[in-house]
């Protein structure tokens, strides 16, 4: 029997060093590329290897796929693969009823309970009695099916991840091909490790299809998109993507000055790849001297960024501090994660709001913008070096880590499709000075050494209007600040307009920013499906607002800001628009929001 | 009418702003401003492409004061910047600007990273032993013991020894200079900027308000002969009014001697190789310190190197050469890719 679904969320879990985000990663890339909508969710521990069997060292990896509908990872699993007492008692507590287990009962020993806190077998208990379990003796199955391979122990071990993947493809008639090509490519030089990853995930596949305890399968047809290539992307990609057109866009060599940090890595290692294009990569011994040297690069005329997250960002405050006085273009990407502190380094949300807003010394005003969605952040990326390179302002961008590690099919963009970058250049040196600036905008231009004739001086004492002299005069120093002010604000002149789903006036306007827009605009979808009179609008430039987010905000009888932090976004909106009130929906648990809980709270006001 | 393109040499002079120098009366920084500018017009290197980058302190307004371009940054990380401008633009002849407040004290990881990674720039490090901007505190190279506004009952703390720290940071090229020598200056300012790699030259700088004479054993013309070794590449290793004084190795320590004295020739004095990778006599010689030895200056150690920017953009070169990918299209549409009709 063959039932076909609308979409389906799947969960591999295990110990930290049981490849779960392997497997997860291989089952997406062939659901991607059959064509289904996907989402996904990497959540795992920030010790490389945390104390095994235990639930603080469970990984996990949550795919939300499907034929429409997949606005994020999803809320719980349908499926949940777990490869150890530790892996089902991590995630007993957030699972869809019915849902169904798949086992591997080899780890089910009297060691392993125990230490995952379970007092007696969950297997022989009622614990799991309101799902389907699945067990299946994983573990020596995949021993005995490459027993003839000469392997050690642990070698044959680690590949029972993709006996768990071969199940799961089974169960939803996936097919086989692409992952079998995954590893003849990846082991080519080491042919009897492919082997056996290929054989056991075959032996999975066949295990399922012969056990009795499955007898229906899945089936998720594809996707309705735009036509066009697509390709599945994580948000670190797709930002450090982002960031090489756009610096090839701007006619510029991208420069990224950084430090390795959780979960902004990536980005570095993405990009590192690509020195074949040019970028200039430069890892430097902390996040200061990753931000200084961006900055040195931007005065000689690079494309500049720097990544980072909160702790990170916390470091860099004073350099970008610089940036703002000096006006030179510079990109920080803030890949937020749980704060204050260290926090919570694995774990997403978005409390660097206020940080990103105020954390200077000195009326210190930057521009700051977020990005939506993973495949999105290659946009945001892009948007945020054409607003520094044009304007001549530092920009910080905030993603975060739900939608940095998470991924979905992102519809490929030529480099034809994506508009020029002008930065904001002269090679007049008549009627030019270094703090001269352009009517519009009142960004200064953009000049660097080597280039003739300009020779000047910049630094950050305050300067002198028009001519950058170091100035200690008290009414210049107004006009500069307000200058400064000026030329932030006046970045709204050429942002789009905000816009609204739903109704342009009604009971109740739902507000998110950043990463929680597919979840927001789910759940907000699904109410007003079932009649509500409901809207959502969700902010990605951040400062300067749009021109028209009070017009919105005054059509709506009542609104609630939705976050994952205490408040920033709300705390900043009620400031600028004191007439309003904002209602706040907030939650701090490392965690994204969950479109069952949101519409509860949706449902709540809207009976209010 | 065709502009003239024949040769026209700036002089030192064509390097300076418009800017008035602000620095106290007698100051140090003023002879090694003239300094500086007397080496650029000497090699010819062209305004634009002169690069003057600073930290905070009051060498650190040197930029100000050049006609080159200039960028007066935070405390400490002027090398950070230095280091972006170099790798953006390694057609520039950086120098960085930075005292031992700046470079030993707040900024000490990057000095040691960009030494240890040889970015090609000149870093001048302005040693006067005190923190003159914020009024005369110590700092990391005052001695054991020093009185200050902060050190009221002396300081409790051993300094740094910045040649040592640079040898530590495997440096591969170190010099030091007094302030009061504007000849010696230019000479070793004019190799630093020759040798491919960070150049660092410690100048014994004077504070003349917070810290006077403190390098006046050495500087004074009564005693400088006597306390000043100048090294020179290939030449022996003499000093003294007479140039009758000079060093041996005795075991596995430097011994002052006197040729003429107790059967020594000219012979027996060491001479100086700077070029060498083995650092255990640079070592030695940027220790030697006053009274019983004197003060060892000039290009102490100059080896060859592979820099940190030329490597860096060897290697985006060969990447280009040999990836199978032309342009980003190239790689967007790499890999496991699906279409959507």
């Amino acid at each position: 029997m063959k039932t076909e679904l609308e979409s389906v969320v799947i969960k591999f879990a295990g110990d930290s060093g049981d490849g779960m985000q392997l497997a997860g990663s291989l089952f997406t890339s062939a659901s991607a590329n059959k064509g289904n909508e996907i989402a996904t969710f990497p959540d795992y521990p920030s010790e490389i290897r945390a104390p095994q069997g235990t639930v603080a060292g469970v990984s996990g990896f949550q795919i939300h796929f499907g034929k429409s509908g997949v606005y994020s990872p999803g809320d719980a699993p349908d499926v949940l693969v777990a490869m150890n007492p530790a892996a089902l008692k991590a995630n007993l507590t957030n699972l869809k009823p019915a849902c169904s287990i798949i086992i591997d009962s080899d780890t089910f020993t009297k060691k392993a309970i125990e230490k995952a806190g379970y007092e007696g077998n969950p297997l022989e208990d009622d614990t799991l009695s309101e799902y389907k379990i699945i067990e299946a003796p994983i573990t020596s199955l995949t021993k005995s099916s490459i027993a003839d391979l000469g392997l050690d122990n642990k070698s044959m071990v680690r590949c029972k991840n993709m006996f768990a993947l071969g199940m799961v493809f089974w169960l939803f008639n996936e097919p086989l091909d692409e992952t079998i090509e995954f590893f003849n490519d990846k082991f080519a030089k080491k042919p009897v490790i492919a082997k056996a990853n290929i054989t056991v995930l075959k032996t999975g596949h066949n295990f399922a299809e012969t056990v009795e305890a499955l007898t229906s399968t899945f089936f998720v047809p594809a996707a309705k998109k735009l036509p066009g290539t697509y390709r599945n992307i994580t948000g670190n990609e797709a930002t450090a993507w982002g960031l090489l057109a756009a610096g090839k866009k701007a006619n510029r060599d991208l420069f990224l000055g950084t430090y390795p940090i959780t979960p902004a890595t990536d980005i570095l290692h993405e990009l590192t790849k690509h020195k074949w294009s040019g970028v200039k990569i430069f890892q430097a011994e902390d996040e200061i001297a990753g931000i200084c040297s961006a900055i040195g690069a931007s005065f000689a005329g690079d494309l500049a960024v720097t990544t980072t997250s909160g702790p990170g960002m916390a470091l860099k405050t004073e350099a970008i501090g610089l940036a703002i006085m000096t006006e030179l273009p510079l990109v920080i990407v803030n890949v937020q994660r749980g704060g204050p502190s260290t926090g919570l380094p694995t774990k997403t949300e978005q409390s660097d709001l206020a940080q990103a807003l105020y954390g200077r010394n000195g009326d210190s005003p930057l521009v700051v913008i977020s990005a939506s969605t993973p495949a999105t952040c290659f946009d945001w990326a892009f948007e945020a070096c054409r607003i520094a390179v044009e304007h001549m302002t530092p920009v910080i961008l905030l993603t975060e880590s739900y939608i940095a590690n998470g991924s979905e099919p992102m519809r490929i963009k030529s480099m034809d499709e994506l508009k020029e970058i002008i930065p904001n250049t002269t090679d007049s040196t008549e009627d030019w000075a270094p703090y001269k600036r352009d009517a519009e905008t009142l960004a200064r231009k953009w000049v660097a050494p080597g280039d003739k004739g300009f020779e000047h001086r910049i630094g950050g004492l305050e300067k002198q209007d028009i001519t950058g002299d170091v100035s200690y005069m008290p009414l210049n120093h107004e006009i500069m600040i307000q200058l400064r002010d000026e030329k932030v604000a006046r970045v709204t002149n050429d942002i789009p307009q905000q816009r609204v789903k739903g109704k342009d006036t009604d009971d109740l306007l739902v507000i998110g920013w950043g990463g929680q827009f597919g979840i927001l605009f789910g759940a907000v979808s699904e109410l007003q499906t079932e009649g509500k009179n409901i809207a959502y609008t969700h902010f990605n430039y951040i400062n300067p607002l749009p021109s028209n987010t009070a017009d919105i905000f005054s059509k709506y009888k009542k609104i609630v800001v939705c976050e994952l932090n205490n408040g920033q976004f709300a705390d900043y909106l009620q400031a600028k628009f004191p007439d309003f009130r904002f209602e706040r929906y907030n939650k701090m648990q490392g965690l994204p929001f969950k479109i069952k809980e949101l519409k509860e709270k949706f449902n709540e006001i809207l009976e209010d | 009418m065709e502009t003239s393109t024949a040769h026209c040499p700036l002089k030192a002079k064509d390097y300076k702003s418009d800017q008035e120098v602000k620095w106290c009366p007698g100051c140090g920084d003023y002879a090694v401003l003239n300094a500086v500018q007397k080496t650029l017009a000497d090699l010819e290197i062209p305004k634009e492409k002169a690069t003057f980058i600073s930290g905070i302190g009051c060498s650190s307004r040197f930029p100000y004061y050049m006609g080159s371009y200039g960028f007066h940054t935070i405390h400490g990380r002027a090398a950070g910047i230095a280091t972006g401008t170099k790798i953006a633009n390694p057609d520039l002849s950086v120098w960085m600007i930075s005292g031992d407040g700046d470079s030993l004290a707040i900024g000490g990881n990057h000095f040691i990273h960009a030494i240890r990674r040889n970015i090609n720039f000149n870093l001048l490090l302005f040693n006067n032993q005190i923190y003159g901007l914020t009024k005369g505190q110590y700092s990391p190279t005052s001695e054991l013991g020093k009185v200050t506004k902060s050190s009221p009952h002396g300081t409790v703390e051993e300094p740094f020894s910045p040649g040592e720290l640079a040898l530590g940071a495997r440096s591969n090229f170190f010099a030091r200079v007094p302030d009061s020598d504007v000849k010696m200056m230019v000479q070793v300012f004019k190799d630093a900027e020759r040798h491919r790699g960070c150049s660092l030259v410690e100048i014994l700088q004077n504070c003349v308000i917070f810290n006077d004479k403190t390098h006046t054993l050495l500087t004074d013309k009564e005693t400088k002969a006597d306390n000043q070794l100048f090294l020179e590449h290939g030449k022996p290793m003499l000093f003294g009014k007479e140039r009758n004084k000079g060093l041996r190795l005795n075991g596995l320590a430097l011994e002052v001697v006197t040729i003429g004295e107790n059967g020594i020739t000219e012979a027996d004095i060491l001479v100086h190789n700077a070029e060498t990778e083995n650092s255990v006599l640079h070592s030695m010689l940027v220790q030697l310190s006053l009274p019983e030895f004197p003060v060892a200056l000039g290009v102490i150690r100059n080896v060859k190197a592979t820099t940190y920017d030329e490597a860096l953009h060897n290697q985006r070169a060969s990447e280009k050469e040999n990836s199978k990918f032309k342009t980003l299209d190239d790689l967007f549409l790499s890999g496991n890719t699906f279409e959507v009709k």
